[in-house]
């Protein structure tokens, strides 16, 4: 007897089981090519995980560092709000610029984008490697290598934040005459803000992940203490580092989430 | 009653890149205080005639004249003074739904205000009393300071006539101002358009869906078919023909249609829904 709905049934469940086994057989290969041992990798887990324990856990006399790794951590994380809010302002007047709603069109909106997308799609590692050069190992390297990521990503948010919400009143206060940089000011900002300010915590919660890498590079702030104490064997003392790091960005995704809760 | 031109319109044509033309010679007058709405299906060039006159859209041929001035010719300082007098009322609102009732209202204003003081919101004692006692006319005193996403469609849609208001305008363009709204505020909003052309003298050109409200609310009805003026008359010489024109199809006018001895039942729980009774 003809089975209801034909074939389509069956060959929906073949087609599944193929795209698995594909996927699977795909796997092996790959694997097989580079000599990666699934099964091993596994087993070498646990003993990977006690090895980190027993050497990475702080011990009692890592403590005394404390004070050096609340520093250095307070100046990453100066650093990281720094490089948002001046990557952020500068990013809005951007923003508004190359905007389809309120922007002042054409080339300028091209070339927003443009900048916006070459300075995002440069990995803030590279940066650091390049702006090494020009300001050598200094606190300014990290904030500018910073700067210039937030700069393109929070560009690129912010103009689609703004073309999103704000399309419609400008539209309004353009029909009243109201000239371009009151309703900037009147519309524009009132409507974009919380967005904004949402993104630029975002960035700064970002930062301070970047930030530990960056220093590691230009040997400031806690990536330099982390460097420090790993490259010298001390990882207890690297292990503390980590956990501070971790409860800072913690902290700080708590403040952010609270101030989001709070402006909505 | 004489009455003198406010607006007018000569075959104002418009055609975006690539596609085909959204008007196509239009021509009209209106006078100082008309009621006049415009009808016709989606894409017959409703919104883009509205945006032609104030020059959101500028149009690719032909020339449009309010108040005297030549609006096709005006560069953007005396553009936006002109605009000053021409209110617009959007079918979305659009609001600046994150500010408060009373500061939409005043940001009718801005047209007459410098830059700085523009950008700083910096409103004159008059100019507050002025907008406080548009709300109040138009019964949002009570809603001044509440922000305008917590307001109810028909109320959002006050607020964008008492912006429109407050600029002091010769004539208010109203894109679709009802297509959002339940029947009891569509009617509420209706009225207090055709109070502001009747007790304030502003000319309304109305862009309408609904054929029954322009037939009872206007002065004169304007169709457009394909971008084209095809007809220009009274509410009472719209008859069943010309609407057929205008839409492509017959139209069957609602009450026509409702069973006898049912329509009273089936209206009540209409009503009811939106909240009448």
């Amino acid at each position: 007897m003809e089975a209801v709905g034909g074939q389509f049934f069956r060959r929906r469940s073949l087609s599944i089981v193929a795209v698995f086994l594909v996927f699977v057989i795909a796997n092996a290969l790959a694997g097989g090519y580079v000599g990666f041992d699934f099964v091993a990798s596994i087993a070498d887990i646990p003993a990977g995980i006690a090895w980190m324990a027993s050497n990475f856990v702080p011990s009692v006399e890592s403590f005394e560092k404390i004070g050096q790794i609340l520093s250095s951590l307070g100046s990453t994380v100066l650093v990281s709000i720094a490089a948002s809010c001046t990557a952020a302002a500068l990013a809005f007047a951007f923003a508004v610029l190359g905007s389809r709603s309120v922007g002042i069109g054409g080339p300028v909106s091209v070339a927003v984008r443009a900048i916006a997308s070459l300075f995002r799609n440069i990995p803030v590692v590279a940066w650091a490697f390049i702006l090494l050069f020009s300001f050598k190992q200094s606190e300014f390297t990290g904030f500018f290598a910073l700067f210039l990521t937030s700069f393109g990503y929070l560009t690129r948010c912010y103009l689609e934040s703004i073309d999103e919400v704000s399309g419609g009143s400008v539209e309004a206060l353009r029909a009243t005459g109201a000239g371009y940089f009151p309703i900037v000011a009147q519309a524009v900002v009132p409507m974009s803000i919380t967005s904004v300010i949402s993104w630029v915590l975002y960035m700064i919660e970002t930062n301070i992940r970047d930030a530990t890498l960056i220093g590691i590079l230009t040997g400031t702030g806690i990536g330099f203490v982390f460097d420090l104490y790993y490259k010298s064997f001390r990882y207890d003392i690297a292990g503390l580092v980590i956990v501070m790091i971790v409860i800072a960005v913690i902290v700080c995704e708590a403040v952010s989430n609270y101030v989001r809760r709070q402006i909505i | 009653m004489e009455r003198q031109a406010l607006l007018n319109i000569e075959s104002v044509s418009k055609s975006y890149t690539g596609k085909a033309k959204a008007l196509e010679g239009v021509s009209l007058t209106i006078e100082r205080g008309q009621f006049v709405s415009i009808i016709g299906s989606s894409g017959a060039g409703k919104s883009t005639l509205l945006r032609c006159i104030n020059r959101l859209i500028d149009p690719t041929s032909g020339r449009v004249e309010f108040d005297g001035k030549e609006v096709t010719k005006l560069g953007k300082r005396e553009l936006r003074q002109i605009r000053r007098r021409i209110s617009m009322v959007f079918q979305h609102y659009n609001l600046v739904y994150r500010s408060t009732a009373i500061e939409n209202v005043l940001q009718g204003r801005l047209g007459y205000k410098s830059s700085i003081a523009g950008i700083l919101g910096l409103y004159t004692e008059d100019e507050k009393a002025q907008a406080f006692g548009i709300l109040d006319q138009l019964g949002l005193a009570e809603f001044a300071y509440r922000r305008c996403d917590q307001l109810s469609g028909g109320q959002k849609q006050r607020v964008g006539i008492a912006r429109a208001l407050v600029q002091d305008p010769l004539l208010i363009l109203a894109d679709e101002p009802i297509a959002s709204l339940d029947p009891k505020s569509s009617r509420a909003i209706m009225e207090h358009l055709r109070w502001a052309a009747d007790d304030l003298g502003i000319a309304c050109l109305v862009n309408l869906h609904q054929v029954d409200y322009a037939i009872e609310f206007s002065d004169r009805i304007i169709g457009l078919k394909d971008g084209k003026l095809v007809f220009d008359g009274t509410p009472a010489e719209l008859d069943a023909k010309a609407i057929a024109d205008i839409y492509g199809t017959p139209y069957v006018k609602e009450h026509a249609v409702r069973p006898q001895g049912f329509s009273d039942a089936v209206e009540a729980d209409v009503m009811a829904a939106a909240g009448v009774a």
